[in-house]
């Protein structure tokens, strides 16, 4: 029997002014997954994780946390919501005016009402979970190099231990090595935990790491989703493109003639 | 023709939308202020950054500002007339020059710094990044701000106030050769204490929209860089305005009848 449905999104639609990002998603997570999706630059991906997130209000559909509608909750129901998610930011998204440690207790403290000292000692527990020392939880995130700032941001995210951890692009920016670390990490704190995942990138080698299943978003549609072994396999054209990162098939990239 | 027309109707629904968009923050703003959960040790932050950081540039000013008032009634409207010069200088200072320097002040340099950070935090999703943190980023960020501004600046002014009449005094007694004595009773009786709380209540309402306007520009910049550093200009010059504006309004509500 599978797993029950954790996230469930019908059809999704969003636009910027006349711009339609989302054109209709419809999309399962199942409790215990780890969906990645990919896709393009520009395709949407972020668009449709801060739908979810509710950090953007969507045009139209619907979108399931639990099986309790979350778009349309008022905002003290919605802050409580979010204590079933963490986030991964793209730039980390570091709160530069905090200690290192701070940042990751920021959550227990602020949104569970946890006592500092308590807090601090799961920073540092956190801290140590993903590969740094005690010396880092007192430094400024200014002071940490990119792979360190990812770091942080994965304790962060994982901190409150969440029902559901959302991923936004956690390799970019980073050498192949740190990518790896990065990867293997987010497989260690989500995988065999329960932990729900979603990961949106557009790094191959990420996902073929991390991902359960696949989905792949391409004008703002969900066009291809299936078991992570499964890609190679798809017998989808953009998908094939997509892997192989080739400039040549259906996906044609807007490119202005100089 | 229809271009034009359709360019005016453009620029008319984006001003309704802004105006919409600032009466919404600012009812948030406030209903936030007076629900829980509050930030204590935010508020205690900003109000040393707010109030014990700007004394130096606000004592500064109002030194000066005290002096040249003394110097001008002196010169211009009333040579040797001790107790016009010492009574200019005070009303001046207490009801009209005090709260509105300071504000212009503070606007310049809390304005733009609240503008700037709150920026920032939004072009790097600092503040998305509250929000999925179960944070509500008004109670976080513009709360501790808009109670800080409002409470802190009322009492620069007090301060301002008394270094600025203290600025007369040292122009009229050291320069002008008044008798320091006579200045300083001419002082008070010339002051009332509504001249006194009815400054103290404009920068009240300066220190709010201070703090306002750094917030609402800060919170809805985008962009980077640019966007930041369009925010920043907004928010001082937005501020400035609007210090200036309701500066009239009050006098008018206070001093009317």
């Amino acid at each position: 029997m599978s797993a029950a449905v954790k996230i469930e999104v019908r059809g999704l639609r969003k636009s910027f002014g006349p711009k339609l990002v989302l054109d209709g998603i419809d999309l399962d997570v199942r409790q215990g997954e780890s969906l990645v999706v990919i896709g393009g630059s520009g395709t949407g991906k972020s668009v449709m994780v801060k739908c979810i997130l509710g950090l953007l209000a969507p045009d139209a559909g619907s979108i399931k946390i639990d099986g309790v509608e979350a778009t349309a909750l008022p905002a003290s129901a919605r802050f409580n919501l979010m204590k079933k998610f963490g986030m991964l930011f793209q730039g980390a998204a570091l709160f530069d005016s905090l200690p290192v440690w701070e940042n990751v207790a920021f959550g227990l403290i602020q949104g569970h009402g946890m006592n500092r000292a308590r807090a601090k000692e799961i920073a540092f527990e956190k801290l140590a979970a993903v590969g740094l020392g005690p010396e880092v939880g007192q430094l400024s995130p200014a002071e940490l190099s990119g792979g360190m700032q990812k770091r942080v941001a994965l304790a962060r995210a994982i901190a409150a231990e969440p029902e559901i951890v959302v991923f936004d692009e956690p390799t970019t920016g980073l050498d192949p090595i740190m990518a790896d670390v990065i990867n293997d990490l987010i497989v260690k704190t989500t995988r065999g935990v329960g932990t729900t995942a979603i990961s949106i990138t557009h790094d191959m080698a990420s996902t073929r790491k991390i991902a359960d299943r696949i989905a792949m978003i391409y004008k703002g549609r969900i066009i291809w989703s299936d078991a992570a072994d499964r890609i190679d396999r798809s017998g989808n054209a953009y998908v094939e493109q997509f892997i192989h990162g080739s400039a040549e098939g259906p996906i044609q990239m807007e490119v202005r003639a100089l | 023709m229809l271009d034009f027309l359709a360019a005016i109707g453009r620029v008319f629904l984006q001003f309704l939308a802004a105006t919409g968009r600032f009466a919404l923050f600012t009812v948030a703003g406030l209903s936030h202020c007076v629900r829980p959960p509050f930030y204590p040790r935010l508020i205690a932050r900003q109000m040393i950054d707010i109030g014990y950081y700007s004394l130096p540039v606000v004592g500064l000013t109002a030194t000066f500002t005290g002096m040249v008032l003394a110097l001008q009634a002196h010169t211009g409207f009333a040579f040797g007339a001790e107790s016009a010069v010492a009574t200019i200088v005070a009303l001046s200072v207490t009801r009209e020059l005090g709260p509105v320097i300071a504000g212009l002040m503070v606007a310049g340099r809390i304005g733009a710094s609240i503008a700037a950070e709150i920026g920032t935090m939004r072009v790097t999703d600092q503040i998305d990044a509250l929000s999925t943190l179960s944070t509500n980023p008004y109670k976080y960020l513009v709360v501790p701000r808009l109670i800080a501004g409002t409470l802190m600046l009322p009492l620069l002014v007090f301060v301002a106030d008394i270094i600025g009449v203290f600025g007369g005094f040292l122009v009229a007694k050291y320069k002008l050769g008044y008798n320091p004595g006579g200045y300083i009773g001419q002082t008070f009786d010339a002051l009332k204490s509504d001249d006194v709380w009815s400054g103290l209540a404009k920068s009240a309402v300066f220190g709010f929209i201070v703090a306002l306007m750094g917030c609402y520009h800060g919170y809805y910049s985008r962009g980077g860089a640019q966007g930041v550093g369009t925010a920043t200009t907004y928010a001082v010059v937005s501020a400035s305005i609007m210090i200036l504006l309701f500066d009239y309004v009050l006098t008018a509500l206070f001093f009317s009848s």
